[in-house]
């Protein structure tokens, strides 16, 4: 059960307005299960199944993600009432059990 | 039991229970089915009705099916949910967003594609089911 570094994902949380903009790119190769390697063996599906955020500890989203999201995920959610030094917490889970967690305080945009 | 066994102990409990709690959360049904159909009625969507108060921006044209970017607001009010579906994919649903505590219904996301289609968006309000889609051009099969 691997728990990745804390340089899995590159996160950014800024106040636009009346909303926090949260943007997020996660490393992870976001494998089908359908592709072949140079030796034309199927490599296994590896992908994010489960991620959640959590601002300031309480759940704003929670998604469930198939093989269909591109490799390197990104993603970009919006919260309102969030304010400047509220902390963001995004952790993801993937099929194979490994998981990764960080977290982002909320910054002026 | 030395103090450092048992910090041990309680670290591979902490790692092994949630797992299982969440691959029982995920949807299995719902993603490997290879049928639109399927996946709808695996997500519970029983009547979808028509909005035009769904936004999907995403590109007329994708050069390369491996990344879509596609962007997804509903401006219907209490919006729970926000699935995305690629009506040709080897197995159609690609993501379901779920919101709580003021995230509002909003999301961008980087999807692969294996063919021109229809990116459909069912978006969840109490028991009632809204959808809207838009049609990408797919010049070359980003699902491998």
């Amino acid at each position: 059960m691997a728990k990745l570094g804390a340089d899995n994902m590159k996160m950014r949380a800024q106040l636009k307005g009346d909303f926090v903009e949260v943007k997020v790119l996660m490393s992870h190769p976001m494998e089908t299960g359908r592709r072949k390697d140079d030796f034309n063996q199927l490599i296994p599906a590896h992908f994010v199944q489960l991620l959640a955020a959590t601002l300031n500890g309480k759940t704003v989203l929670e998604a469930q993600w198939g093989t269909g999201i591109s490799k390197n995920p990104y993603l970009t959610f919006r919260l309102k009432g969030a304010k400047v030094g509220d902390v963001i917490e995004v952790t993801w889970h993937d099929n194979l059990g490994a998981s990764a967690v960080q977290e982002i305080v909320v910054t002026e945009a | 039991m030395q103090r450092r066994d048992f910090l041990l102990g309680m670290l591979t409990m902490i790692a092994l229970v949630p797992i299982k709690a969440l691959a029982a959360l995920w949807n299995k049904a719902a993603f490997e089915s290879v049928q639109l159909n399927d996946a709808s009625k695996h997500l519970n969507i029983d009547t979808e009705i028509p909005s035009e108060d769904i936004e999907i921006i995403a590109p007329d044209r994708a050069e390369n099916g491996a990344i879509v970017q596609v962007e997804v607001k509903s401006n219907i009010p209490d919006t729970e949910a926000i699935a995305i579906l690629v009506e040709k994919n080897p197995t159609p649903l690609i993501a379901n967003f779920m919101f709580s505590h003021g995230a509002e219904p909003y999301v961008v996301t980087r999807i692969k594609m294996a063919e021109t289609s229809d990116i459909k968006v069912v978006v969840k309000v109490g028991h009632q089911y809204f959808t809207h889609a838009k049609n990408v051009v797919v010049l070359e099969n980003g699902c491998g």
